[in-house]
């Protein structure tokens, strides 16, 4: 009896553990997010400000996920990136005021303009060997530079008078979701998506487990899996309700939640993600299986050139003009959102979905600082305090269990 | 009192969930060399690691009396301060420094101003020519091979004022060669008054050179076996190893050799990748049939990894040239890719380095040469990939609790099987196993040997590069000899001996 008692014990021990391991980022967030709300008196919570949190933070988290696919290769990281956020805001910012094109065309010339910057780098980093740092430190100075000289120097203003192209392009980004007849004061349809997306993560997992069942795959226990989809369920309508009071669905969130399901899906679910581990675990064990790394190192690299593209994008939306100064130190924010999120400064693992938390984790903290009005100086001394205790607790509770050192 | 230098009494030591070492007990008289053997996860590196201080005091229990005191070291420097020096299996050197400042790496020899680099190299020197290593002090480990490195080690622990030499696995990757001039050597210095504590899986070299032999099953001794006439029989290590009587060492096997040849390679040429007037293999021919083993004997150095890889999508070398059918088709296999998918799989010496990533799950380890088995346009099938994961564990009986362990966490025979998993999931024709059998234990070997009779029994191909010869003999149809980069033997496994292997080398040398 008594034997017994203190194996359960052991097991449910075991248990707690790992969940606070495998969950350590999720309860700094709410715990960091508590804090907030309780320091701002609630101020945190109104609508708006949860709204720009996403807004505000855009471009860390497509930035971040560009930046995970390089960090997973062997802890390499793009330095580059803030500084192609201007060559690509200024170029589009130009060639809206300049030209006066179609801003479906200044996206798409835009985009292949990051993507042949991408290529750039990635062909010296991957067919070369340049070293990352040293390759993406140059293209730092760089496209910093031809992005003020595009610039000439001055900060160029988007257009913002109704039926310019400014606008228009505005818009792409900038604008929120409002179906007529239904939103009103309170923009319902946020609410529905809300709903909506909440049922269909709920659809998805008891098909997937009915799938499963069939084929007799081993599956995660019942229990666990719905309490989790239930907590997802909870905050996806909360945060909804939330946008419901305030101007509802923001464009901006679209396009990232685009971005993060399309590289969560790429990590996790097919083969080319796989490889982007493979290399960063072992890379000449990779070679020997008849991977093509070079290849992994190219697309890596060109992937986050093109994510920088569209963060200057976002970014010029937001703020409506670009200068010399746009994006500056933007790869910071995103190296750091990705070692927080738990990726491997040594490569080979790491998350979308930590990423995710590691980036919102790094907004919320901005945000409530800024909701204080505390000085901008003392954010930097958080960030950085709060990105080196992560990476200590990461190695230390890695050594705990042997993996380190 | 002075009967023994080292008493290790009683000591246990407990990792999370597993008891690594229960009660054991290990006596060492001064002036021996002893030798510990066992399976793999015996515990004889955990033993070696308690005494070594690398697994501090506290963290075990039990004692330990060296020189007749109780010893209580909390560091590694605590015991080499004792004069007790442990050289791991992985060397422990930096490639870019020279022997010399290796050999005094972290106990430099200081002069006035920083450190004194002509005492540093002479010293260096004294000791290496104890140790009857001809190479300058100021060489770069990198540019040294790994027998003269091992010696290296040693000539580093004798800077130390060495009093016990612990060696794990001293000989795994040295050729026969190197591995008798390494155990004379040992003999050499018990000469001198010199004790020894050897850990290693060859049973034949631990025969030639030990006093006493210790044997450690599940963590607990089993026995000391005496052998001061150093004429033990294997068989009775063996015995005492795996708690019974392993009566053949090589499953027996079918010889079904088909006529087809699986693989023919004519007139290849390798030119090695840096020093590009160097021939790494030079003018080689060989063949190998369907359901025929074909070893590859030579010294370490005979260019015969160097081959292997450069016919697998020219992995290895530079300025190939040569001619390369698989069953009887003619076939340019420019990278490894192409390789894999025209039927061949080359499974690394280097499991660790080349093979495996550690850190990732046996299930993704095992699908990683031929992904898209498990995916359909592109996308992972995840839980096929265990399945077909799961159903290699079960093949090849890799002993883990799950397949979605990391493979870092294995034994080396089971992370052996898992890359015998890896290849054998890519479904060649031709497989090229590249020391299959190094580091692991009798039991794992034997288990090892089995899947390579069922591979050539469905009609496959296999070669076999091995530096142990009588696993050559054991196992194969057929060995061809190289050295130096060229094929200087062929001979039926019926007529071979390891004499003739050994004679066929040395004639080659005087050519």
């Amino acid at each position: 009896m008594d034997a017994k008692t203190t194996t359960n014990n052991k097991a449910a021990n075991l248990n707690v553990g790992a969940f606070i391991k495998k969950y350590t980022m999720v309860i700094a967030l709410v715990v960091v997010f508590i804090f907030f709300a309780w320091w701002t008196e609630k101020r945190l919570l109104y609508p708006q400000n949860l709204s720009n949190l996403l807004i505000q933070n855009a471009y860390v988290l497509v930035l971040a996920c560009g930046m995970l696919l390089c960090i997973l290769t062997g802890g390499n990281i793009d330095l580059s990136v803030g500084s192609t956020v201007c060559f690509i805001g200024a170029i589009a910012a130009q060639m809206l005021t300049k030209y006066n094109l179609n801003p479906i065309i200044v996206i798409l010339l835009s985009l292949v303009f990051s993507c042949l910057i991408g290529m750039w780098q990635g062909f010296w980093i991957g067919y070369v060997h340049i070293p990352p740092f040293i390759c993406t430190l140059a293209g730092m100075f760089l496209f910093r530079g031809f992005g003020r000289a595009i610039l000439e120097s001055k900060t160029i203003a988007i257009p913002q008078s109704e039926g310019s192209v400014g606008k228009r392009f505005l818009d792409i980004f900038t604008s929120y979701i409002e179906v007529p007849g239904l939103d009103n004061d309170v923009k319902w349809s946020a609410f529905a998506a809300g709903i909506i997306i909440a049922c269909v993560l709920v659809v998805i997992t008891v098909f997937n487990r009915i799938k499963k069942a069939k084929k007799g795959y081993k599956q995660a226990s019942a229990v666990s899996q719905f309490a989790k989809i239930a907590i997802i369920d909870l905050l996806i309508i909360a945060y909804t309700w939330k946008l419901a009071h305030y101007k509802g669905i923001p464009v901006m969130a679209l396009w990232v939640l685009a971005i993060v399901f399309i590289y969560a899906f790429i990590t996790s679910k097919t083969a080319f993600g796989r490889y982007f581990y493979a290399v960063g675990g072992n890379e000449k064990a990779t070679k020997l299986s008849g991977i093509d790394t070079k290849k992994v190192y190219f697309l890596a690299y060109t992937s986050m050139s093109l994510l920088a593209g569209l963060s200057g994008l976002l970014v010029a939306a937001r703020v409506g003009s670009v200068n010399g100064d746009t994006g500056n130190s933007y790869e910071m924010d995103a190296i750091g959102s990705c070692f927080i999120g738990g990726a491997s400064a040594y490569g080979g693992s790491g998350t979308v979905g930590g990423v995710v938390v590691g980036a919102i984790l790094l907004g919320v903290i901005n945000q409530g600082m800024s909701i204080k009005g505390l000085d901008s100086n003392w954010q930097y001394v958080v960030k950085g305090s709060v990105l080196l205790a992560a990476v200590i607790f990461d190695v230390v509770s890695n050594k705990k269990t042997g993996k380190a050192g | 009192m002075a009967e023994y230098i080292l008493e290790m009494k009683h000591i246990t030591k407990e990792f999370p969930g597993v008891k690594a070492l229960d009660n054991v007990n290990l006596q060492v008289k001064p002036g021996e060399i002893h030798a510990l053997v066992g399976e793999n996860g015996a515990g004889k590196s955990t033993l070696m690691n308690v005494l070594s201080g690398t697994y501090p005091f506290g963290t075990y229990t039990g004692d330990i009396v060296y020189n007749g005191e109780e010893c209580q070291f909390k560091t590694l420097h605590d015991s080499e301060e004792k004069g007790i020096v442990i050289i791991h299996q992985e060397l422990a050197l930096i490639p870019e420094l020279s022997i010399g400042e290796n050999m005094f790496l972290g106990n430099e020899r200081k002069g006035h101003f920083g450190i004194d680099w002509d005492k540093t190299y002479h010293e260096a020197g004294e000791h290496m020519r104890q140790v009857g290593l001809k190479e300058e002090a100021t060489t770069l480990i990198k540019d040294i091979g790994t027998g003269k490195q091992q010696l290296v080690e040693i000539a580093k622990a004798l800077s130390k004022n060495v009093k016990l030499l612990i060696l794990d696995e001293p000989t795994s990757s040295l050729n026969e060669e190197d591995s008798k001039m390494l155990l004379d050597l040992l003999l050499d210095f018990k000469k001198k008054g010199m004790t020894s504590i050897i850990i290693s899986h060859k049973l034949n070299e631990i025969s030639y050179v030990a006093d006493k032999i210790t044997v450690l099953r599940d963590g607990a001794t089993i026995e000391t076996i005496d052998n001061e006439q150093h004429n033990i029989d294997e068989a009775r290590i063996i015995r005492g190893m795996v708690g019974r009587e392993l009566s053949d060492r090589y499953p027996a096997r079918e010889h079904n050799i088909s006529d087809k040849i699986g693989m023919e390679v004519s007139g290849w040429t390798v030119y090695h990748p840096i020093y590009s007037e160097k021939k790494v293999v030079d003018n080689v021919s060989f063949n190998v049939r369907r359901g025929e083993i074909v070893g590859f004997s030579g010294l370490q150095g005979a260019g015969r990894t160097e081959l292997a890889m450069s016919i697998f999508g020219r992995s290895y070398g530079a300025n190939i040239s040569g001619e390369l059918k698989i069953d009887g088709e003619k076939k340019e296999l420019k990278n490894v890719r192409t390789a894999i998918e025209s039927g061949l799989a080359y499974v690394t010496e280097d499991r660790k380095g080349n093979g495996l990533i550690l850190e990732e799950s046996i299930a993704r380890n095992t699908t990683m040469a031929r992904l898209e088995k498990v995916c359909s346009k592109g996308i992972i099938n995840v839980d096929k990939e265990n399945a077909v994961a799961e159903e290699y564990k079960e093949k090849l009986r890799t002993k883990t609790p799950s397949v979605q362990q990391e493979v870092g966490n294995l034994s080396g025979g089971n992370q052996q099987k898992v890359l015998l998993a890896k290849w054998m999931f890519a479904d060649p024709e031709v497989l090229i196993l590249d020391e299959p059998t190094r580091g692991i234990d009798v039991g794992a070997k034997y288990e090892i040997y089995c899947i390579m009779n069922d591979l050539v029994a469905q009609g496959k191909s296999v070669i076999m590069i091995s530096s142990e010869m009588p696993e050559l003999l054991g196992m194969c149809d057929r060995i061809y000899v190289m050295n130096e980069g060229r094929m200087v033997a062929e001979m039926p496994a019926s007529e071979a001996t390891q004499e003739k292997i050994m004679s066929a080398i040395l004639q080659s040398d005087k050519k």
